[in-house]
């Protein structure tokens, strides 16, 4: 037995995500008195994945093939189902990344493994089974859940778990590889596209997100600049998605995208309870609204009540003169 | 083009959840229910599909009697029939075995699902029914189009997208931006009530997860209200109080 824990790139170089959840299958791996290996798919170098050993992983399986250089989650499915049942694991962990999304739901079918999506905790073992906790209902309950087959899959949402440095001493990188039918390739990418400037939404640890407030969007200006003095995604509320000011890629809310960073700052949001689905899990929240009433301020930890365009050309000002810019 | 669209039935985006029974159960008391959000924009790019003339759409849902009037409203937005699978959505799996089961026997070109439901909010089941039908999938789908057995789909990866063609049939979650929203008319919901709405026996399959016991989130502790003036401070205490900056 053993946990095998999926290590994700982007173009060669591991996401941060990919050491949060190696330091969560090594903890898991403790918890339940047993090893832990990783398995990175796709076309990474040696320097790149002796990071992990930083992590407590010890034992890596390198899947680098040609054929497996961008993303088909038929085929990667496979192989890390290949990868668990060689290594006997009955714990395999993953990102909950879209790509980790798009694998979990395959992998589980095809081990008949119970699967849990977006842990917000360690699993524990309670008995013959392992009960873990994770949101429901958009982050308005926490739910705890056993999983019932002797096999589980678990993700865990990025930010959810600290990655935690534990060195390993030496780490040892397998080849790994597996035939794969012509049916695992039933999708292929034809282009990738990527804002390179932009901080991933999901991932990012401070997001800067805007409302109505902020009457159009010809006055994101000053979002796009506090953002980029913090190192910030920037995202937004539904209606401003909705009116086409910003792209549905920054909705964050129920019906966007769930986030948990440490630093979320509102900006001229009032604090839906859709929207506050979305990002009441981020550790600290800073609200700006002209609103003193604005439900928002009820789950924030730092608020401040004025005109966002006054507001934050002076905190985009503080903060340059706190970081020593300008 | 024969497609298939899966439909949750989840309470409204503004209801209070509360549980019941020590916590076991969600309390229905009071709530309404609604097609799940991004069913709805599933259903939404099924009709657009639709609009060549020569596809039906069937909508499915996994649920007891009280889950057909959410597929009588998805019949009034442009479905051509339903099916219920006469069971309580008990997991994922079991979900995506009832729905595989009739895909299985009906055949479809397409098979649609919301990128999740506002309930669970797994997003398990799209990929579960690629795996169970050995379908490719695509998880969350941000724009889909269908030319000559070939479909095109841009899926959403951090910080951008990946743009990916798929042979059908094909299993897709749609997310929020694939298609316009829909609104049931008048000629619509009149049509709904005459539309054929099947109900299926489940199939036997064993749940492999149980919800133990639901908790509430920690409460948020007390806004610290910082004036306007005083901005240094609130980039202060980001920095020594809460650490984050």
């Amino acid at each position: 037995m053993s946990v095998l824990v999926y290590i994700e790139n982007t173009d060669g170089q591991l996401k941060k995500s990919a050491f949060e959840v190696a330091s969560y299958a090594r903890d898991t791996a403790a918890q339940l008195h047993t090893d832990v290996v990783a398995l990175s798919i796709g076309q990474v170098n040696q320097d790149e994945l002796h990071k992990l050993g930083q992590y407590g992983i010890g034992k890596i399986l390198d899947a680098n093939t040609e054929k497996l250089a961008t993303f088909v989650n038929q085929a990667y499915a496979s192989i890390l189902t290949g990868a668990a049942q060689k290594e006997n694991a009955h714990t395999i962990i993953l990102s909950n990344t879209f790509s980790g999304k798009a694998l979990a739901p395959r992998v589980s079918a095809k081990l008949k493994a119970s699967l849990i999506s977006g842990a917000i905790d360690l699993p524990k073992a309670e008995g013959d089974t392992i009960g873990v906790k994770t949101t429901t209902f958009s982050n308005k309950a926490i739910a705890s859940v056993s999983l019932q087959s002797p096999t589980r899959v678990i993700t865990v949402n990025p930010n959810a778990y600290p990655a935690k440095e534990q060195p390993s001493g030496q780490v040892q990188i397998e080849p790994y590889n597996a035939d794969l039918p012509d049916s695992d390739f039933g999708t292929m990418v034809k282009e990738i596209v990527r804002a390179t400037d932009k901080i991933s939404l999901p991932e990012a640890e401070i997001v800067v997100s805007a409302g109505r407030g902020l009457k159009g969007p010809e006055n994101w200006g000053i979002i796009e600049e506090l953002a980029n003095v913090l190192g910030a995604a920037t995202a937004c509320s539904k209606p401003v998605s909705d009116a086409g000011w910003r792209p549905h890629a920054e909705h964050v809310g129920q019906t966007g995208i769930v986030i948990s960073p440490k630093l979320y700052i509102a900006i001229g949001i009032s604090g839906a309870i859709q929207h506050l689905a979305g990002v009441s899990s981020s550790k600290t929240i800073v609200v700006i609204n002209k609103d003193p009433e604005a439900p928002f301020f009820k789950i924030a930890d730092y608020g401040i009540v004025g005109d966002a365009f006054v507001i934050v050309p002076k905190l985009i000002a503080a903060l340059k003169a706190h970081k020593g810019i300008g | 083009m024969k497609i298939l669209v899966c439909i949750s039935h989840v309470p409204d985006t503004t209801s209070k959840i509360t549980f019941t029974n020590d916590n076991t159960t969600f309390n229905t008391a009071g709530v309404q229910f609604i097609i799940n959000p991004y069913d709805e924009i599933a259903l939404s790019k099924a009709v657009d599909l639709a609009a060549d003339g020569a596809s039906s759409i069937t909508v499915i849902t996994v649920g007891d009697a009280s889950t057909e009037a959410t597929l009588r409203k998805a019949l009034a937005i442009g479905a051509d029939s339903a099916v219920r699978v006469d069971a309580q959505p008990l997991d994922a799996w079991f979900v995506a075995n009832q729905i595989a089961a009739y895909a299985r026997a009906n055949s479809f070109d397409l098979i649609l699902t919301g990128r999740e439901s506002i309930d669970y909010n797994g997003g398990q089941v799209a990929g579960m029914l690629g795996e169970l039908l050995g379908l490719p999938s695509v998880s969350i789908a941000k724009s889909l189009s269908v030319e000559n057995g070939q479909a095109r789909v841009e899926r959403e990866i951090e910080g951008g997208k990946e743009i990916i063609t798929a042979s059908l049939p094909l299993v897709a979650g749609t997310a929020e931006g694939v298609a316009e929203p829909k609104i049931a008319n008048m000629r619509g919901i009149m049509s709904a009530r005459t539309k054929p709405l099947e109900v299926i026996a489940p199939i036997a399959v064993e749940p492999l997860t149980k919800i133990e016991v639901y908790d509430t989130p920690p409460a948020r502790g007390n806004v610290k209200l910082i004036d306007e003036n005083n901005i240094d401070e609130l980039v202060h205490l980001l920095h020594t109080e809460a650490k984050v900056i």
